[in-house]
């Protein structure tokens, strides 16, 4: 038992994690679960995988975790695979925990980071609340890792592989779970995870009017507007899609300004991979000022003003 | 109708130092609490109490000593009883001993018709828990719930993924997991702390559950740590704490050299 399977419901991370795995020199195997399988094939030959195991069937296209979950453990069976590779998406997480109890395995969620040394696989993934990184092995048989999507970058092979396409029956029964209605997010267009500068609101932005302020500056500074809990959840200010936090979006732009962001570890663990830190802040003891690079003491409603004079110059 | 709300006793996460030369987090002396995503679990559960006739709501717990203390919030917020397992073996407990317990402490107290946890502990957030208890368990899983109803031996809820709101239905029993957008836990006031005392309170150990540590402790952890570091580039902080005029022309200056600033 020595080889890699991957999945996920996105086959495009699929390829990410192929062509981590196959760089690896590990046999690779894809898994594509419902009726997706052949168009994705050759992507994944080209990506490192050997072989394609392909099941198709009404009962997965839901993509209930208990479904999901019984067809890997299926698939990992068949193949003989050793670690099972996930993407790490709130689907991915989810079948991740299940299939490794079936497998009676061991399991790492979110790896922000993965490599492997002497043929154990160390994954790297935050830890007490983003305030430490945890290094962590499986020191189970077999294993089951999900990596953070974009962990990896996908690269076709330099020259075609052509692997096996191996159709397998499900035995999973319909899920008791049943969907009633699936109502996509509204795409406002604005995606705060890829913005390279954020300008992000908290408490100390007194009234939903100076929300015209803070555009204002970060217009000026090429920066999207994002939010802490209170402001998107509480006081309904900024959509959801805004937030910035432990439970929303995880962000890693090159300049990250927090405006009146008292800087609670929810909120901070979720910045953790901004390139620069800003602070501003009326209380100088905020915690945010211990996780920032600069920080400003004082009042929002004089320095966010001072910034705009300045850099209209 | 029976609730199970699964909670966390967790370090007060803000409470943590860093040690500055080693990057050590410094956790002894550290106090405990219950988890947030759980507490949302909780105050769901106890909605429902509230709004319909014949629920109970049972919290159950795993850890350290301490839990006889952090418990008592969980009873005040509106727990009818609590099931705390309390056992030195099980600190070192990884997701799934920590699963195997909480399934071996449900199935003894019996007759659960929903069990609620949060979508992932407020200290590690693996969201493992719940996936591996509702695979031991045998139970329909619904993850990430930001609404929750209860109707007449069925659940309905609307589960928050990336792109979509997802509706789904399941009869019970079922295993759900919340988020925080359910709802904004209680505060429970004096009285109900004082009362909390007085609830029923049981106090388990491995051996109650015939579970040993060999199973499910610290030598049966297949996850092992490796090393738990603070990142080692620590932000620069430097605080500008002047006249206002002179802190942002000198945190312009810096940004200017970083080369973060494109205007």
């Amino acid at each position: 038992m020595s080889g890699v399977l991957v999945y996920s419901e996105q086959p495009p991370l699929t390829l990410q994690n192929l062509t981590f795995a196959s760089s690896l020199g590990y046999p690779a195997a894809a898994a594509v679960l419902g009726p997706q399988g052949e168009s994705w094939s050759e992507q994944y030959f080209n990506h490192g995988a050997q072989r394609v195991y392909c099941m198709d069937d009404p009962s997965l296209s839901g993509l209930q975790t208990d479904i999901v979950s019984e067809a890997l453990c299926q698939i990992a069976d068949h193949a003989e695979a050793e670690i099972v590779l996930i993407s790490s998406t709130l689907r991915g997480r989810e079948v991740a925990g299940r299939l490794a109890q079936k497998l009676h395995v061991g399991c790492i969620t979110d790896a922000a980071k993965l490599r492997a040394e002497e043929g154990q696989w160390i994954a790297t993934r935050y830890s007490l609340g983003g305030k430490t990184l945890s290094e962590q092995v499986l020191n189970s048989g077999r294993k089951v890792i999900a990596v953070n999507p974009n962990t990896f970058q996908a690269e076709p092979l330099a020259s075609g592989v052509k692997g096996d396409v191996v159709e397998v029956a499900p035995r999973a029964a319909v899920s008791p779970v049943r969907i009633i209605e699936q109502k996509p997010k509204p795409d406002t267009g604005i995606n705060i995870e890829s913005a390279e500068v954020i300008v992000c609101i908290g408490r100390g932005l007194e009234s939903e009017d100076d929300l015209s302020m803070i555009q204002e500056f970060a217009d000026i500074v090429g920066g999207v507007v994002a939010c802490t809990r209170p402001i998107s959840h509480d006081r309904h200010w900024l959509p959801e899609e805004r937030m910035v936090g432990i439970s929303g979006k995880k962000i890693s732009p090159s300049l990250y300004f927090g405006i009146g962001v008292s800087g609670q570890i929810q909120q901070m663990a979720a910045v953790l991979d901004a390139k620069v830190i800003v602070a501003i802040n009326n209380d100088r003891n905020a915690p945010i000022f211990q996780n920032a690079d600069y920080g400003i003491v004082g009042d929002l409603y004089q320095v966010i003003p001072d910034l705009i004079e300045k850099l209209s110059r | 109708m029976h609730i199970v709300v699964c909670m966390k006793q967790v370090l007060d996460l803000e409470k943590i130092r860093i040690k500055p030369d080693t990057h050590e987090p410094v956790l002894e002396g550290v106090p405990v609490c219950l988890g947030d995503f759980e507490k949302n679990a909780l105050e769901q559960a106890v909605r429902i109490k509230e709004s319909l006739d014949d629920v109970t709501v049972t919290v159950v717990s795993v850890g350290s000593p301490k839990l006889n203390k952090t418990i008592m919030e969980a009873l005040a917020i509106g727990a009818d009883e609590a099931v705390i397992l309390v056992d030195p073996h099980v600190n070192g407990s990884d997701a799934m001993g920590s699963a195997i317990v909480l399934a071996n402490v449900i199935q003894k107290i019996g007759d659960c018709d929903l069990i609620l946890l949060g979508e992932g502990s407020t200290d590690e957030y693996s969201g493992q828990v719940p996936s591996r208890l509702a695979e031991i368990l045998d139970l329909p899983q619904v993850t990430y719930a930001r609404e929750l109803e209860v109707l007449d031996h069925r659940i309905r809820a609307v589960r928050d993924l990336e792109d979509m709101l997802e509706s789904v239905e399941v009869e019970l029993p079922a295993l759900v997991s919340v988020t925080q957008e359910i709802n904004q836990p209680r505060l429970p006031p004096l009285t109900a702390i004082l009362k909390a005392g007085k609830k029923p309170l049981h106090v388990w150990s491995l051996e109650d559950i015939n579970a040993s540590a060999e199973e499910v402790g610290t030598d049966a952890a297949v996850c092992e740590e490796l090393s738990n570091l603070a990142p080692a580039k620590p932000r620069k902080e430097m605080i500008f704490d002047e006249d206002i005029d002179s802190s942002v022309n000198q945190a312009l200056e810096a940004l200017e050299q970083e080369g973060v600033l494109d205007l």
